[in-house]
Parts: structure tokens; sequence; C-alpha cells
């Protein structure tokens, strides 16, 4: 466990350090200077040279690219993520503002997502064919086909914006720009009417997801009711209840968390959009402003954290599977 | 990561599965016979050959979509069967545009993204060693940065408009088509027949791409038609978020943000434009997960 704990460590590393350069890359890869599109206000009129190179010095881009490689890592190290081009914050300033919220939408997606996902679809392979499973699939074909944006409209339109201007009665509606008091018990769960405004982009956010596991788990599960192991606990005389719950649910669950791990990318994604959507402040709805206003040291360093964040959700999903299959023994090469 | 899997049961052999179709012909023969008893796939290759040719001829039959006539937001009429948006423009004929738009940037960068991706991964696999390690580090890194975000990251650096879309998603996209080519050529390069050509004195660059390439082309094809349908989904998100196609180009997804203010008077303008790009993506997914089946291809 150890041994494996430090392996994934050093990897995590590796990839975040690769990232940072991959990006660095990139954003000195094109002949644009930032300076000029600043000074130009993108392009609208001529640059002033003095303000071009004022310019130029206060976003460190004076100097040679190697040294401005070397400063930026030194400073990824000490958390320093540089400043914006915008407005001189310093971006760790805005991660730290911006993270929170955003994992606190990723954990209620999640939670949401495994409940509804993981039980309809257990529920669908028990009751193969019955009604209850052709609407599940049916349920997540058409979830899965619907861009999460178009689904956000949908929602914020009908119980944000419609039901308002129709006297719905209140539990079938909700506010739709930001988080309301923001007031949270242990930094977790919403209370004070936090949670009404949370409601909308929780519900679209855990949509995709649970559609996803659903369909996986249903297949899993049929998978593993067909192995031998099951028909001996069957024959042996095991109530179904048991059957269910010692041999069939822990063993259907691998690959269900591996989906759970690998569709964090796609969470992030599907965060990015759904913050947008309703105004929500996050990591997700930051970036996409930061590469509106090509706001490079912006985007870059939310981008590491993101890369961050999914690396060590994945980290945690390896790790579980020792949890569902004791087979896994974690270390070993 | 799934080297914690538990390694699962043997493949079926491959001659059990193709059993199932009777007597070989092809090996496009065969996929194609279970192709097309595959309901949902059969659905989505309509789907897909309906978009095709209302992109291709629809443009003749419908107005000109940047002309702005005079009621805006007008629900469907006899004249207008989608309605007209907040300029007065012609939404039936905005919207087979957007499909068109929609369908070429989804076969431009899979394309080009599949280029990358077989080159890369032949190079990777063929070489081995150090050229192999770092090939494969790039793209193990870039896959650990969730896809929408490494294209803000790109789009932030190369710009707006349909061709720095293009390139971006392209520069993004083309990741788990080079790990399948690698795979493949792996395997490939300890076969008799690569061996076989070797010996008779074949070039390297030959044996790469004319005997090993039609080898290892299934996993290829399955990611190709799922990849149409998620660059079509990428660009829709990017133009929504306001770093893609720019306006007044007919892209779904910069409809679908435009409708936002109106819902409550022109619901029109945000379902239809929605409906077609779930449509569009629905279709492309499907065909892939039939060809999936078809070509029996497990991991891709």
């Amino acid at each position: 466990m150890g041994s494996f704990l430090l392996r994934r460590t050093l990897q995590l590393l590796l990839v975040l350090w690769g990232g940072a350069t991959l990006l660095f890359i990139i954003f000195n890869a094109l002949p644009t200077n930032p300076a000029e599109r600043f000074a130009s206000g993108n392009g609208n009129r001529n640059p002033d040279p003095q303000v071009v190179e004022n310019l130029e010095k206060k976003f460190g881009i004076d100097k040679p690219v190697p040294e401005q490689y070397v400063d930026y890592m030194t400073g990824l190290l000490h958390g320093d993520f540089g400043n914006s081009y915008v407005n001189s914050e310093p971006v760790s300033d805005i991660i730290k503002e911006k993270l929170p919220p955003s994992l606190r939408l990723a954990f209620w997606a999640i939670v949401v997502e495994s409940a509804v996902g993981i039980s309809a679809g257990a529920l669908s392979a028990r009751k193969r064919n019955s009604v209850g499973d052709w609407v599940t699939t049916l349920t997540a074909v058409i979830l899965s086909a619907i861009p999460v944006f178009v689904l956000a409209y949908l929602i914020k339109q009908v119980t944000g914006v419609y039901a308002y201007q129709h006297d719905w009665p209140s539990w079938a509606s909700f506010p739709t720009i930001g988080y309301g008091p923001d007031e949270y018990f242990l930094g977790i769960i919403p209370i004070n009417g936090t949670w009404k405004y949370m409601v909308q982009p929780v519900f679209v956010l855990a949509s995709v997801g649970t559609a996803i596991l659903a369909r996986i788990t249903r297949t899993s599960m049929l998978e593993t009711m067909r192995l031998d192991h099951v028909r001996t606990a069957r024959a042996k005389g095991l109530t179904e209840k048991r059957v269910m719950k010692r041999h069939v649910r822990r063993n259907a669950m691998i690959p269900v968390v591996t989906v759970i791990g690998i569709d964090f990318g796609t969470l992030v994604g599907a965060a990015i959009l759904t913050e947008t959507v309703f105004n929500l402040p996050g990591l997700g709805s930051t970036i996409v402003a930061g590469a509106k206003a090509f706001d490079a040291p912006v985007v870059m360093g939310l981008t590491i954290v993101v890369t961050l964040v999914y690396g060590l959700a994945s980290m945690a999903v390896d790790i579980s599977y020792a949890y569902f299959d004791p087979r896994v023994k974690l270390g070993d090469d | 990561m799934t080297d914690l899997i538990p390694t699962l049961p043997p493949a079926p052999d491959v001659d059990a599965s193709l059993a199932d179709v009777g007597p070989s012909r092809s090996l496009a023969g065969d996929a194609w016979k279970r192709f097309r008893r595959n309901k949902l796939a059969m659905f989505g290759l309509v789907l897909v050959v309906f978009l095709a040719l209302v992109s291709l001829i629809g443009p003749l039959l419908v107005q000109d979509p940047l002309h702005q006539g005079p009621i805006p937001k007008e629900p469907p009429t006899n004249q207008h069967w989608f309605g007209t948006d907040r300029l007065g423009r012609d939404m039936l004929s905005r919207i087979v545009y957007g499909i068109r738009l929609s369908l070429f940037i989804g076969i431009v960068v899979t394309l080009i993204e599949t280029i990358i991706g077989i080159l890369v991964g032949a190079v990777a696999g063929w070489r081995r060693g150090w050229v192999d390690s770092l090939l494969m580090r790039i793209v193990d890194i870039l896959l650990g940065i969730p896809y929408l975000v490494l294209a803000l990251a790109m789009v932030t650096v190369i710009g707006r408009g349909v061709t720095a879309v293009v390139l971006t998603l392209a520069a993004t996209a083309w990741l788990q088509t080079a790990r399948n080519v690698r795979a493949g050529f792996l395997q490939a390069r300890e076969t008799e027949y690569v061996e076989a050509a070797k010996a008779v004195g074949v070039s390297s660059r030959r044996i790469m791409f004319r005997h090993i390439l039609p080898n290892v082309f299934q996993p290829v094809v399955v990611l190709a038609a799922v990849g149409v349908g998620t660059a079509i989904l990428a660009e829709a998100a990017l133009s929504f978020l306001g770093v893609g196609v720019k306006a007044p180009a007919p892209s779904l997804g910069l409809m679908i943000s435009e409708s936002e203010s109106s819902f409550a008077s022109a619901p029109h303008l945000l379902i239809f434009p929605g409906v077609a790009i779930a449509l569009t993506v629905l279709g492309f997914l499907l065909v892939g997960d039939g060809l999936r089946d078809a070509l029996d291809v497990k991991d891709a």
C-alpha cells in the first residue's frame, strides 16, 4: 500500500510537471504577444510601443522564454501561479476563492449520480425486461444524447424562469443565479436555503453521470449474476438478498468505480458548462472567462489545478479497487 | 490504472464469434451483416445518412440563412417551419446550415485527428525504446487534463473562428487513437507476417503502413465514428461558451446561447437547435457502438 501510494504520487507529480511544461510550450509556441493584444484592445487600435513595453515588463514576458519557464516552475513550487493579465490579481487567490464551490458542486453531483445511477442500474438488472428496466434504459439513452448545456438551459428556463413568471408553488421553483446565502455546515452541507440554489445545477451535472452509471451497473450486474460463485451461493440456499449483497454487488462494483473515476473528466467539462449557464462562481466559469479574455496565467493556473484534482480522483479510484476486490493487492507490479 | 483490474477471462475465439454470420466472405462483409442486425446501430446509420443528405441537399431548398425578415422571434408558421430568430432569420435554414457546419467540423477534425493518431501510434509502436516512452508520456500527460479544459486552454492561444476550433479540437482529440494504434503495432510487430516481410527486405515504412496498419485499423474506425460525435458536441460547447465559431456563422451551439433571453416568448429558438445537436451526436454514437460490436473491438 505504501509503495503503491508513493508510486502513484510520483506519477501524479510527473503528470503535473509535464502538463505545466506542455501548457507553457503551447502558450509560448505561437508568435502572438499578449502585451500587444492588450495594448491594442484586441487589435482595434495601433498599440503605443511604450505601453506595450510596460505591459511586457508587468506580465514578466520581457525576459527570454527559458528564464520565464524557470521562473514559472519555481513559482509553482511555492504555490505562486503568477498574476492575471486582466486585473493583476494573483492566480493563487483566484484558485483559493473558486476551488471550494466547484468541489462542492462536483461532490454533490457524484453523490447523486452514484445513488440514483447505481440503484437504477441494479433495479434494471434484477428485474430484467420489466417496465422499470425499459424506463431506465430509455432515460439513460436520452440523457446521454442531450448536450449538458441544452439540458441546463431547459431546466433553468422551466423551473427557474417560467416557474416564477407563472407563480408555481415554491417547491417547484428554484433561483438560478449564484449560491444565495452561500452558507455551509462543515463546509459541504448547504444550509439556510443555499440548497435551493444547488438543486438545479446538481441535477444537471449529475444527469450525465447517472445515465452512464445506470447502464454500466446494469451490464456489470447481469454479467456477475451469471458467474459460477453466484450459482453456488444460490444452490447452498442463501437468501436472494444475501446473494445480491455479498456475492453480486461488490463484484459488480469494480467496473462501476472505474467509470466514476474516468468520468470525472467528463464531469469537469459538464461543470464548466453548468457553472456558465447558472452563473455560478467556480473554476469552470473562471476558466471560460479567462479564455475569453486571453488571460493566459489564469487559464494555465486553473488548468493545472483541475489536472491535480483529476489525478487525485483517479488515485482514489485505484485505492478503492482494493476495498471492492480483495484479490487486488496494491503495490504489486 | 488498468493494471489493477484483475485479468478478465480470455476473449472468445475469433472464429467462434464470426461463426454467427455463416460462411465467411470478408471482414467488412461479416461486420456489415452483424451491424445490420443491430437495430440501434441501424437507426444511428439512418440518422447519419439523413443528416448528411440534409447538409448536402438542404442548402438548395431552404432560404438564405442570413436574410433578415420583418418579424423576429416568430413561432413556427407555414412560411417559416421552424420560426424565425431574434433578427427575423429563418430558423429552418439556419439549422440546415448549422448541421452542415457541425458535420464539416466533426469530419475534418476526425480526419486530422486520425492521421495524427495513426502517425504517432505507429511510430511509437514500431520504434519502441525512448521514442515510444517520450510519445506515450506526452499522451498520458495530455489525457490527464480533462478534454474541455484542454480545449479551452488551446483556444486561449489559437483564438476564435472555424479554423481555430478545428485546430483546437484536432490537437486535443488524437490521444486515444494514438494509444490504440500503438498497442496494435506492438502486438503486430512480433507476428510471423511482419517477420516474413522483413526477411524479404520490405522497407520499414511499407511494413508499417501496408502490412500492419490494415490489421490494426478496426479500433481506429470505431474511434473515428465516435470521434465525429464528440467533436460536434465539443464544437457546440465551445461556441456556446463564446470561444468557438464567431457569429454570424450558423453554429448550433451559438444559436443555443443566443436563445437564452427569449425562452419564454420563443422556446423554438432553444428546442430546434438543441434537438438538432442531440440527433447528430446520437447518430454518430450509435454508429460507433454498432461498429464496436460488429468489428468485435474490445478496447476502443
